[in-house]
């Protein structure tokens, strides 16, 4: 299996090729075919099982291994060699690439298909779907890459089709500037991960993860901390930009403006997890380094809560789910501040379960609500959409955080571990038991909004809150009416459904699976000896309390429109804020946007214009005045170029006789 | 060089004399008149440096045939008025032009002054050139065997020269008359 | 009384007689006046070829001016056919009219 690796990652790009290609010589000249996007999908989802499979393939065969040994690594070429640093293509599969490996490709498969369905209507599957392979590769060599600047190489890579597939409709300039937008917020994290990696480089002489796994634990104690907490720090920028942590979360709510599937495979389930990834993939380093490690945790920490709030006054339901994303992702960060990775890890699979599905879901309810997206105008879509409602519902009790879902079980771990950890405070852990329990509340607010209650969709140009009285047989737009969705969207639902209900069993405390199998890469925490183990039973009673409040609380609220009226009135000051979205945007646009352009502007009147383009210009208005001047010589009259002639003569004759001149 | 310096002094102060005239004179033919004296006075001092033949070519060719021709278009083209040229050409052109002719003559001098005139060194003194029979007998000789190519090449310039003077010059039929 | 003419003072008045013909090229515009001067200035180089034959004590410079009157006399002919090929058209010969290499 190790000398197959290189299937993994190799189909999705053959996919891409194949599909690449026939858009741009069939499809995309002006009159080009138009196709379906059944033969693309098809071709698209076929690649991405192939790599399921091999995923799988390669899974079985380290679990056949003895723990200390299950690694396998194929070293395809040598990349380059620069003094002293000699980089290999090498990839590698062990105990935490191949959980990735098998969600990359498993969940990746299912959104495939699904897009089949989703994109049915759109003009140009090829692209899409070659976009979504290509995505899937760079992911792919992303957790495959065996060492720091392969993982770049990916992370980069993912960072582009993020951008080309969040302007996919670029034709609306909204949508590219959102497209725009999230390339270069992940631009200014890039920055930090380069800068961490040329410090770990210069400070341990080796990127490639094996090696540096055991330099750094040898070595690591003789260097300064400073060092490597700058490591740790700088490397966490970079997870800032890619996991949209505060405050380089900016881009995801705006990258909501690309295709839903696309919001799904990414920013729920892939992508945005690459920073989790990278922070466990270096754990051994991080150890070293807790004063980094408490500010991922604090920062994950806020982000969460922070997220949270402003999830409360969101209309447009992908919004809603972006910035629960954000918020759960905040969840990821604070485990792993806390030393837990495995918590953190199995929060990421979790999380990719049932937000892809969620994700789906909400792509469902617009394509059959025939792309509305804001739920105030949505409601009673139970009747319309059956099975939608039913993994919507259970992705919402997953995410709520009530067991047995898995949600329930990888929140909750995250929980006790920010109480219990060595690194932990009871002040990191309310923060989060907090935003538990507004998650199940701003939750339930979407799902009951979105699904039961009368039907408000007729009423299109509205003003929300309104207003009962509906038009029964829903024919708010167009043709047909609103509709479920066809099989192939559905069936990937259910399947993704049926993971985020059972997937929690894998780390079911005290029978935890996952975090032993993740032992060789990932060592067990350090458990502050303080803490009484049997609290974990309580502090776990009190979440799931916490989440059936939130829950309760808010069917109150919501079930009636009155209700939420008035408690929006309550707050109003509270309730804009959070609509806007804390102003955060705004902000970054009048303390940076504005003065870089400003500062822009400037140098170009007074730089390029004023000195630089005479200084080009000027060049030809030298020759042109040269030749103008120099003209005046050519007189057309044989007697003046004697003359000249004559005048040459006598200096040539001074100089050759006198040696003049 | 045995030169009798009553003499050259004089063809050289006629020959200076006239060629000034030839160029300062207005009237093309007086110019044509002067130029025929300072051919003459140079036949003069080719004779005496031992020149006997060239001496004769330049009255019958330069003399003889050249001015005659020049005299022969002056007349036909109506030129012989006297020109404005000399008008309107500025002062500062002419006495520029002159103080470089100057500057040039003064280079010269003082290089064929100072300098020892190396050639090639032949072996016919004066005497020998006697001997053999005098300028006109050695030219001659020398032409026909040693310098035989450039004379035949000279021949054929000739005949092109004749040529080309008669399709430039000549009038085209559908001008009118021959 | 001077015994002989040193060969300098020959060559110088032949030196002499070439400035004043280039000075007269340069200043007159009338075109067979140019001609004129040009001969001048041919002249001058017989006579310093001739010079230099004798103080050489070798035929070679006689030849060669043979062949200069020769090739002068050539050119002469051709120039002033040409002189009246151009006078057929522009009805002058003053070179101030003659300008067209003007750029």
């Amino acid at each position: 299996m190790a000398q197959s690796l290189f299937w993994i990652p190799l189909l999705p790009l053959l996919g891409f090729l194949i599909n690449g290609i026939w858009y741009m010589f069939f499809q995309s000249p002006a009159n080009g075919r138009k196709a379906g996007a059944t033969v693309p999908g098809v071709i698209a989802s076929l690649s991405i099982f192939g790599a399921f499979v091999f995923s799988l393939k390669a899974f079985l065969e380290l679990k056949g291994l003895a723990p200390e040994q299950r690694v396998l690594e194929q070293l395809l070429f040598n990349w380059m060699k620069v003094g002293e640093l000699s980089l290999d293509v090498t990839l590698r599969v062990d105990s935490l690439s191949t959980l990735f490996t098998l969600v990359i490709t498993g969940v990746g498969t299912l959104i495939h298909l699904y897009s089949i369905g989703y994109m049915g209507h759109d003009e140009t599957p090829g692209k899409f779907f070659a976009y979504l392979n290509l995505f899937c590769f760079a992911m792919l060599v992303l957790v495959l890459g065996g060492s720091l600047p392969l993982l770049f190489l990916g992370w980069e890579g993912v960072g582009l089709c993020s951008y080309l597939l969040i302007g996919y409709w670029y034709s609306d300039e909204e949508k590219a500037k959102a497209g725009k937008k999230a390339f270069i917020v992940n631009r200014v994290g890039d920055l930090g991960f380069i800068l961490g990696t040329f410090l770990i480089y210069s400070t341990f002489g080796t990127l490639d993860f094996a090696n540096l796994k055991e330099v750094v634990l040898s070595q690591g104690a003789m260097v300064p901390a400073a060092v490597l907490t700058g490591i740790g720090l700088l490397l966490f920028v970079g997870c800032m930009g890619k996991s949209a942590q505060i405050p380089l979360y900016i881009w995801l709510p705006d990258a909501m403006a690309g295709p839903t599937p696309v919001s799904a495979l990414i920013h729920a389930a892939t992508m945005v997890t690459s920073g989790i990834y990278l922070l466990s993939r270096l754990n051994f380093l991080y150890s070293l380094a807790p004063d980094a490690l408490h500010v991922i945790a604090i920062i994950g920490g806020v982000t969460a809560f922070f997220a949270a709030t402003i999830a409360f006054a969101q209309r447009d339901i992908k919004k809603v789910l972006a910035y629960s994303t954000v918020s759960q992702l905040g969840y990821m960060f604070l485990a792993t501040g806390v030393g837990a990775y495995g918590a953190g890890v199995f929060h990421v699979i979790t999380h990719a379960f049932f937000k892809a599905l969620l994700f789906l879901g909400a792509g469902s309810v617009i394509h059959g609500m025939h792309h509305e997206q804001d739920i105030m105008k949505m409601g009673g879509l139970r009747k319309y959409m059956p099975q939608t409602f039913f993994v919507f519902l259970i992705g919402w009790l997953a995410i709520a955080g009530i067991p047995p879902f898995s949600g329930f079980f990888s929140k909750d771990e995250i929980l006790w571990l920010a109480f219990s950890s060595d690194h932990g405070s009871v002040v990191l852990w309310g923060l989060g038991a907090l935003t538990a329990v507004m998650t199940a509340f701003y939750m339930t607010r979407l799902f009951v909004l979105t699904f039961l209650g009368k039907p408000r969709f007729e009423e299109s140009h509205h003003d929300t809150h309104g207003h009962g009285h509906h038009d029964d047989h829903g024919h708010g737009h167009g043709h047909g009416g609103v509709h479920e969705s066809p099989l192939i969207m559905t069936i990937p639902l259910m399947v993704l459904a049926l993971l985020s209900a059972v997937g929690g069993f894998m780390g079911v405390p005290h029978m935890n699976w996952l975090a032993h199998w993740l032992e060789p890469v990932i060592p067990h925490h350090a458990v502050n000896p303080a803490v009484n183990p049997s609290l974990e039973w309580v502090l776990m009673g009190v979440s799931v309390l916490g989440a059936v409040i939130g829950i309760v609380f808010a069917f109150k609220v919501y079930r009636d429109l009155k209700s939420a009226e008035v408690l929006r009135k309550k707050f109003e000051g509270l309730h804009r804020a959070l609509e806007n979205k804390w102003y955060v945007d705004e902000m970054f646009e009048v303390l940076l946007v504005r003065p870089i352009q400003a500062f822009s502007r400037a140098l170009w009147k007074n730089v390029d214009v004023a000195i630089i383009d005479r200084f080009v210009l000027g060049f030809g208005r030298v020759s042109q005045w040269t030749g103008q001047t120099v003209r005046v010589t050519q007189t057309g009259s044989t007697q003046t170029y004697l003359f000249m002639l004559l005048i040459g003569l006598v200096i040539a004759l001074g100089y050759l006789i006198y040696g003049l001149v | 060089m045995d030169i009798s310096p009553i003499f050259f002094y004089a063809f050289a102060g006629l020959a200076i004399a006239f060629a000034l005239l030839t160029v300062l004179k207005k009237n093309p033919v007086a110019s044509a008149f002067s130029l025929v004296m300072v051919f003459f006075s140079f036949a003069g001092i080719y004779a005496m440096l031992g020149a006997h033949l060239i001496a004769a070519l330049q009255v019958l060719v330069y003399a003889g045939a050249i001015m005659v021709l020049f005299i022969f278009v002056i007349m036909l083209l109506n030129a012989d008025a006297p020109s404005l040229d000399m008008v309107r050409t500025p002062m500062w052109l002419k006495a520029s032009t002159g103080v470089l002719g100057i500057v040039l003559f003064g280079v010269l001098v003082v290089s064929f002054k100072n300098s020892s005139i190396t050639g090639v060194h032949g072996n016919l003194p004066e005497s020998q050139v006697e001997a053999l029979g005098g300028n006109t007998q050695v030219v001659s000789e020398l032409m026909f065997s040693e310098y035989i190519l450039p004379f035949e090449l000279t021949s054929i310039l000739l005949l092109v020269g004749i040529v080309g003077a008669v399709a430039i010059a000549k009038r085209r039929p559908h001008k009118g008359k021959v | 009384m001077i015994q002989t003419v040193e060969p300098w003072v020959v060559l110088s008045f032949s030196a002499a007689i070439f400035s004043i013909g280039l000075v007269g090229v340069l200043i007159r515009r009338n075109i067979l006046v140019l001609l004129m001067c040009i001969e001048l200035m041919l002249n001058a180089v017989n006579l310093t070829f001739v010079t230099l034959s004798r103080q050489l004590e070798s035929m070679a410079g006689q030849m060669s001016v043979f062949f200069i009157i020769t090739v002068a006399a050539a050119e002469a002919a051709v120039g002033l056919g040409l002189v009246i090929a151009l006078f057929r058209t522009l009805r002058t010969v003053d070179t101030d009219q003659i300008q067209m290499l003007r750029e």
